[in-house]
């Protein structure tokens, strides 16, 4: 079995477009959520989003690769290109090797809806346009950027739901391990347009605290009300610590564990069991007791019953040890199939700067926080294992171990 | 913080303009212009002998997006087949006037 490291991270999210500027944001505890005014007139129930601004891809792509490029594969892109920079990874490598990619993706709500409209209008398939096809697949990210990048090994997208990102690092593991790849890209995508998330509001599950939008995401909170969607893109590269070694690459960190699980319940309603198991399962994995790890970036989306049973499952798991816990949710919202891989991201960025970053907005706990040790506000301190808990609707439950490289 | 913009709203492209009463340089003009727009080409590579495919580096999938462009800004639409004639910009022209003519007729 190959031992797993991390070569190079990348991100693009509504903390900031690059890595110092989000460890920036996360270091100062800073909120990425606005009220957007159009969600209000397109019948939102909550207009408040993470905002993400769109890149200029003009003179970074040629025509072709963005017309096939929906949102989310811009965020993508550019977290990309930011970590495989900081991997060492220039194209002759990447032509030189089997390099993977599997990315976290599980709607295309915008281009599907675009399309849609123009048939109906036109009565005409064909007035869509070229890049219509390739950008409404929940594929899209990972068929882009396989193609932009013109790799030649392992390359699909993983959709599940609000876990997609933490899967696919997950799975990305597990090919390295195997020895079946070398090196993988690995991350997650989310779209913020407002197509793409009406339907989540329907469910009454969003904040409604539209007067204060830095305070809204509030996890673990007594007075939570509801999640925010937000997105962005975060990349990971994930590499054999051979090839890692061999080439030279910068090693930032070693993936020790991956558990999942599934509830086998409610399509929506959370359980206390599906996590304790994946917790479990992960640090078997990793080889390692729970007082081994020092921080865990929960999933904790600011919900009532969402936060109340991870906080449960993490007490069950974690509790006479009480590793530091943050939500990093507080701050950017929930990024949903991006989140898994976007939390790693964070996490990892806090350890290399010797910091953990708030769970904003923890001003009163409810009986469940109570039992944790939630960082109110930001802890400089220098750590070597963290956890981060991913679950999504279905009950798809993914968490991920992963040590400093020293 | 409030977003000061909203996101635009996603729109159709915009329709046709006015086509009664184009003269052919008319034309010619908005046809070099959202050509250069939507393929990203320098305009002065666009001569009347020039090939359409090669100047506008055209592969199978942008055949697509101008039997799109041509729509949103003549109102009509391209047959795939009716490129199988059209090699240089001047047979695109005529192709074009000549259908905008029709269409004025119609």
């Amino acid at each position: 079995m190959n031992r797993v490291v991390i070569t190079g991270t990348g991100i693009y999210s509504c903390l900031g477009k690059n890595l110092d500027e989000v460890r920036e944001s996360l270091y100062q505890g800073k909120s990425g959520i606005v009220f957007d005014p159009a969600r209000k007139e397109f019948g939102y129930r909550s207009a408040l989003t993470g905002f993400v601004e769109r890149p200029n891809l003009k003179g970074l792509l040629d025509r072709r690769a963005r017309v096939m490029l929906p949102e989310q594969g811009e965020y993508a892109y550019m977290a990309t290109i930011e970590a495989l920079k900081n991997a060492g990874i220039d194209q002759d490598y990447i032509d030189s090797k089997e390099v993977g990619i599997l990315y976290g993706n599980d709607s295309c709500a915008e281009p599907v809806i675009h399309g849609i409209d123009v048939m109906r209008e036109k009565k005409d398939t064909m007035l869509v346009g070229s890049g219509s096809v390739f950008q409404t697949m929940n594929s899209t990210v990972t068929m882009n950027l396989a193609t932009i990048f013109k790799l030649r090994g392992i390359n699909f997208t993983v959709s599940a739901a609000c876990a997609s990102g933490s899967h696919a690092i997950g799975l990305g593991y597990h090919f390295i391990k195997s020895g079946l790849q070398e090196c993988v890209i690995c991350g997650g995508a989310q779209e913020v347009n407002k197509y793409s998330m009406g339907n989540f509001d329907a469910l009454s599950a969003f904040s409604v605290r539209e007067t204060e939008p830095a305070k809204a995401s509030r996890p673990f909170d007594r007075d939570r009300d509801g999640l925010i969607p937000s997105g962005g893109a975060a990349t990971v590269i994930v590499e054999s610590l051979a090839s890692a070694q061999k080439r030279g690459a910068p090693i930032i960190a070693e993936i020790l564990g991956y558990g999942f699980s599934s509830n086998g319940g409610h399509i929506s309603n959370p359980t206390v069991d599906g996590p304790v198991r994946a917790l479990t399962m992960a640090l078997k994995d990793a080889n390692l007791l729970a007082k081994e790890v020092a921080y865990i970036n929960a999933h904790a989306t600011s919900t009532p019953a969402g936060d109340a049973s991870e906080a449960r499952a993490i007490d069950q798991v974690f509790g006479e040890s009480l590793p530091y816990v943050s939500s990093t949710k507080s701050m950017t919202g929930h990024e949903c199939w991006m989140a898994g891989a976007s939390e790693i991201v964070y996490s990892t960025l806090m350890m290399q700067n010797g910091f953990i970053a708030p769970n904003i907005n923890f001003e009163n706990p409810d009986d469940d926080s109570a039992k944790l040790n939630i960082v109110k506000s930001t802890i400089n301190k220098e750590f070597e294992i963290f956890l981060s808990n991913s679950f999504g609707f279905g009950g798809t439950n993914s968490s991920l171990i992963v040590k400093k490289w020293t | 913080m409030v977003l000061e913009e909203p996101i635009p709203p996603l729109s159709l492209k915009s329709g046709p303009d006015k086509l009664l009463h184009m003269n052919n340089e008319d034309v010619i003009l908005k046809i070099n212009e959202f050509l250069t727009e939507e393929f990203e080409v320098d305009p002065g590579k666009i001569t009347p002998a020039a090939s359409l495919k090669e100047t506008l580096d055209l592969d199978s999938l942008d055949y697509i997006d101008l039997v799109v462009v041509v729509e949103s800004n003549f109102g009509f639409k391209v047959k795939p087949e009716d490129f199988t004639g059209i090699v240089n910009f001047q047979d695109f022209y005529d192709y074009v006037i000549r259908r905008v003519n029709a269409k004025e007729l119609a």
